[in-house]
């Protein structure tokens, strides 16, 4: 169990290897460096040769990966251009903010999602079904720029009752932040909530229909001790990796939703930096997006090999 | 004795059709459960046998609802009953006994919570009485120790523990009435008859009445005092077990027992024409009208009632039953095969044969190589003779489909030679084959709805081979596909037709005309008849051999089914664990001298005789893989005779009737031992 353990994040490290390398090539490949593009049209002579130097730019591409890869295992992404601080400290709030907004459509989402879920499984074809899933159907479509622009107009434009953009500083303590980001985890919950419960819903109606729930009934276990002994944990096994993908998915939410609320996280950064061509940073968002998205698989995966007794015992068998 | 535990009055249950017509799948179904009796019901696939059985629980399947009767428990219709009210009598009064217990038992709980929760609902019981209870039922379902047991999960037993948990689970509400849907269904032959024993004895040792329901007399016959034979949604036949299956007084009934395949009868059974019809296609008549050979216009135009005759004790649906009465000594006769196995010359042989499913490792790979020690099939040798039927026969894990898969050369051998056509060594890998050998050897798979392609029409579906080895197009292509159609016993009209549209003997008999439209020389036919109904076998085994017998093929025939082997096949060769035991001319396999395997398989067969008894001398575990060295059988024999047997691997010994058995008994001594 430990050695799988162990082999799945050996696995995983050797993903981020690659996606670092894909990065580091990627922005190597691209005409001109990261001074040329920096310096813009001042990019010859002298400036030129100052900045190749203070960048380090004279020594070979791959010496310059190995530093820079280094660091970053040490977790030291180096200095952003257009700031000229540590990415470290550019990151750090951003992160954070990105990650309270992540975290409370998550808090919120997957619960919903998964009572939803359950609701419209059990009374299936019923009144409670057709009227939730007709909700998660029609939010599912609506991509969460357009409905992030219609919560800011019918919210805040014509109710008044929320801020439409977020005004606060990065560094924004945590309450601050809670007061303001109401609507842009409605938006980015909705999609992932909706996906969520119409996964949680076929998995559950599939159970249900299952040998073992028939026996169950013929057994004379009560109603709601069937659902939450014998369905909901067989159920909800094969939705753990889908809310994994769910969630990885969410980072491109993010980053949308971020920019229509103007909300200061990892989002908007990956924007901004783009825009102003600052490769340093781009190159340690992709690395931490990827991180985030190996690590949430991982942990999803190590959760079904847990719980699942069938795959648990398969793999101490081996 | 004669107190009545549930009782069925008038009940029909139906859906609503798409047009919104109500069909009915039970038609006005009436029969009574006595205390302490076991009912078998019987019928083959649509004949409403698992719908009347869960009714009798109170329990109707989704889509499904009671049109007009009442289930009767104790004189409460449990059709009217409150779910709360059900979870009363479910499980404490009634008791099931699922058929597929791997499917029916919770996955993510444990053994001993499963049955815990019934004690829990059903008993007072505190948390020690319960634990001590768990181990009683384990124990009394004869599992080995029971103890740990309860700790394990469901799929870590095989399928007969899982039916014994099953039937450990039902007991531990100490019910009036079980109920047994197809409960040995899809075990193995020694492990179904394990099962039934078991059954058996518990039913005499509780005095529980039971119902049994299954496709199968045989298991029937072994287990029931009163059989109930159903039809499309009818009850045809009931009576007294001994009566229905000995001297059947309705067409149907008398039909099905002459299409069983026996053991003790060489050639092939007697079909029935036809299929059982559709829900909702009966409009007038007699429900079996049109196969029977008894209708006349009486029965067309009117349904027959279901007539008590007293000094038979039992109830029969048919206008002529009487003419049935006096003939029942031919029940015991057979069709003759012909056989045509004339030419002495071999077109397929097996030499030392290797299969292994291990991993290759990396070196291996590299190099091509496969280093298994002990690999799943070992040391094959057979030489198939020009237009014989060969029949492999064995338990699951015994290597059958797996050597059928080598010779169609989906599965690469590790070692070993197979030779087609005077001696020429054929490549164990399909790709390097020629075309023309491709074409000679042509498969049937054991399930028609998966084999034949959903999205193509019969004509389709037949059009491909004669294409693909033939170029044939236009008139010819369409004047071949109707040829095939007839030799298979199809019209034209079903050119046109979707597999779907079609029953499963049907379907079935579309895959024979695509083996056949290659004009091969060799047909693999892998457990062709096991998805079929009793009666819908016994005519493609017909169909099968009428074939051979005009186009001179040769059949490799694998099946788990003793008795369909003795029907179809001129040679037999017995594996377990993937090495042959005993192999020669099928009438002298299924005589003594045998090898001991031999002899356990042919005890546990079920006839549908109430006299005959299968003979269990063997326990019905199987291992997991193959012994290293020695005997294959080892592990279970009965008749092992000490170290030799688990250090060398067993000689072929020649027995004067031509039947090879690899045993270290001398062979005099397993005839005298097992007279």
């Amino acid at each position: 169990m430990l050695l799988l353990i162990l082999k799945r994040i050996g696995l995983g490290l050797i993903t981020l290897f690659i996606v670092s390398l894909i990065t580091f090539v990627g922005v190597e490949v691209l005409p001109g460096d990261a001074c040329t593009t920096y310096l813009e049209r001042e990019a010859y002579g002298a400036a030129l040769d100052a900045c190749i130097k203070r960048l380090g730019l004279d020594v070979p591409a791959y010496e310059r990966y190995f530093d820079w890869a280094s660091n970053v295992a040490r977790g030291d992404f180096g200095y952003s251009l257009s700031g000229e601080m540590p990415i470290n400290e550019v990151l750090g709030p951003r992160v954070k903010n990105s990650l309270v907004l992540a975290s409370v459509s998550i808090l919120i989402g997957i619960p919903l999602a998964i009572v939803l879920g359950i609701i419209t499984a059990l009374w299936r074809d019923k009144l409670p079904d057709i009227m939730i899933s007709t909700i998660t159907i029609f939010s599912m479509t609506i991509p969460e720029f357009i409905s992030a622009t219609l919560l800011i107009l019918i919210v805040a434009i014509w109710l008044g009752w929320l801020p439409g953009i977020v005004i606060i500083p990065s560094d924004a303590t945590f309450y601050q932040l809670l007061s303001n980001i109401i609507l842009p985890v409605v938006a980015i919950s909705m999609i992932m909530t909706a996906h969520m419960a119409r996964m949680v819903r076929s998995s559950v109606i599939q159970v249900m229909a299952s040998d073992y729930v028939q026996m169950a009934i013929l057994k004379g276990v009560p109603y709601w001790k069937m659902v939450f002994r014998h369905v909901l944990p067989n159920a909800l096994l094969p939705a753990i990796n889908v809310v994994a993908l769910t969630i990885a998915w969410l980072l491109g939410g993010v980053v949308v939703t971020e920019v229509v609320f103007n909300y200061p996280g990892l989002g908007r950064l990956v924007i901004e930096s783009i825009s102003n061509r600052d490769l340093p940073v781009v190159q340690a968002l992709a690395i931490i997006l990827a991180s985030i998205y190996v690590g949430i698989n991982l942990i999803a995966d190590l959760m079904t090999l847990m719980l699942n007794p069938r795959l648990k015992s398969l793999q101490i068998r081996k | 004795m004669n107190e009545i535990i549930e009782s069925v009055k008038n009940l029909s249950i139906g859906f609503n059709s798409q047009k919104g017509k109500q069909i009915s799948i039970l038609r006005n179904v009436s029969t009574n459960i006595k205390k302490g009796e076991t009912v078998g019901i019987v019928g083959e696939s649509g004949s409403g046998k698992s719908t009347l059985a869960l009714a009798m629980m109170g329990y109707i399947k989704q889509g499904l609802f009671p049109l007009k009767g009442e289930c009767l428990f104790k004189s409460e219709d449990l059709l009217k009953m409150s779910s709360r009210e059900l979870e009363k009598i479910r499980g404490r009064k009634i008791a099931m006994i699922p058929q597929n217990a791997g499917q029916a038992l919770t996955p993510n709980l444990k053994i001993g919570y499963q049955i815990d929760e019934a004690l829990k609902l059903h008993t007072d019981l505190n948390k020690t009485e319960r634990d001590k209870k768990i181990s009683e039922l384990l124990n009394k379902v004869r599992l080995p120790s029971p103890e740990t047991m309860a700790f394990r999960y469901p799929h870590e037993l095989s399928g007969g523990q899982q039916q014994r948990v099953a039937v450990a689970m039902a007991l531990a509400g100490k019910p009036d009435l079980l109920l047994l849907d197809e409960p040995t269904t899809g075990l193995d032959v020694t492990t179904q008859a394990h099962v039934l024993e078991l059954l058996r004895f518990i039913a005499k040792d509780t005095g529980t009445s039971m119902i049994y329901v299954s496709h199968d007399l045989g298991a029937i016959a072994q287990v029931s005092d009163r059989i109930v034979v159903m039809y499309a949604g009818e009850i045809v036949l009931e009576g007294p077990a001994r009566k229905i299956l000995k001297e059947p007084i309705h067409p149907y009934t008398y039909g099905l027992l002459k299409s069983i395949p026996k053991l003790s009868l060489a050639g092939l059974p007697t079909s029935m024409p036809g299929s059982q019809p559709q829900p909702g296609s009966i409009n007038e008549g007699c429900s079996f009208y049109d196969r029977c050979n008894l209708a006349n216009d009486n029965c067309k135009k009117n349904s027959p009632d279901l007539e008590h005759i007293k000094e038979l004790d039992t109830n029969v649906r048919c206008f002529n039953y009487k003419e049935l009465i006096n003939q029942n000594n031919n029940l015991q006769t057979s069709i003759t095969k012909k056989s045509n196995n004339t030419e002495v010359n071999e077109v397929l042989k097996l030499k030392d044969v290797s299969i292994s499913y291990a991993k290759q490792k990396f070196f291996d790979q590299l190099l091509n190589k496969i280093s298994d020690q002990n690999p799943t099939v070992k040391d094959i040798n057979i030489d198939i003779k020009k237009g014989e039927t060969i029949a492999l026969v064995g338990e699951s894990g015994s290597g059958k489909s797996t050597i059928l898969k080598s010779i169609a050369g989906l599965l690469k051998t590790k070692d070993g030679q197979i030779k087609f056509d005077n001696d020429r060594i054929l490549s164990s890998d399909l790709k390097m084959r020629n075309p023309n050998d491709l074409r000679a050897i042509q498969l049937i798979f054991q399930n028609p709805d998966e084999s034949l392609n959903p999205n193509h029409t019969v004509e389709q579906i037949l059009s491909q081979p004669l294409k693909l080895y033939f170029n044939l197009s236009g008139e010819k292509l369409k004047k071949n596909i109707i040829d095939l159609l007839k030799k298979v016993r199809l019209g034209e009209f079903y050119m046109s037709r979707y597999p779907r549209q079609l029953s499963g003997g049907e379907k079935q008999r579309v895959a024979v005309a695509r083996a056949f439209a290659a004009k091969p020389d060799i047909i693999l036919c892998d457990e062709v008849t096991s998805a079929l109904d009793v009666s819908v076998q016994a005519a493609v085994l017909n169909l099968l051999q009428q074939l051979k017998e005009d186009l001179g093929t040769t059949y490799v025939f694998v099946s788990h089914d003793l008795a369909v082997v003795r029907a179809i096949s001129d040679r037999v060769a017995v594996l377990y664990q993937g090495r042959l035991c005993e192999i020669g001319p099928s009438q002298n396999v299924y005589k003594f001298p045998s090898h001991p395997y031999t002899e356990v398989l042919l005890g546990a067969v079920l006839e549908p005789d109430p006299d005959i008894k299968p003979k269990l001398v063997a326990e019905d575990i199987v291992e997991e893989k193959p012994p290293e060295k020695g005997c294959s059988f080892q592990g279970r024999c009965p008749r092992k005779i000490g170290d030799i047997c688990n250090s060398e691997v067993p000689p072929w010994q020649i027995g004067e009737n031509g039947n090879a058995i690899r045993c270290h008994i001398n062979i005099e001594e397993l005839a005298s031992l097992q007279k």
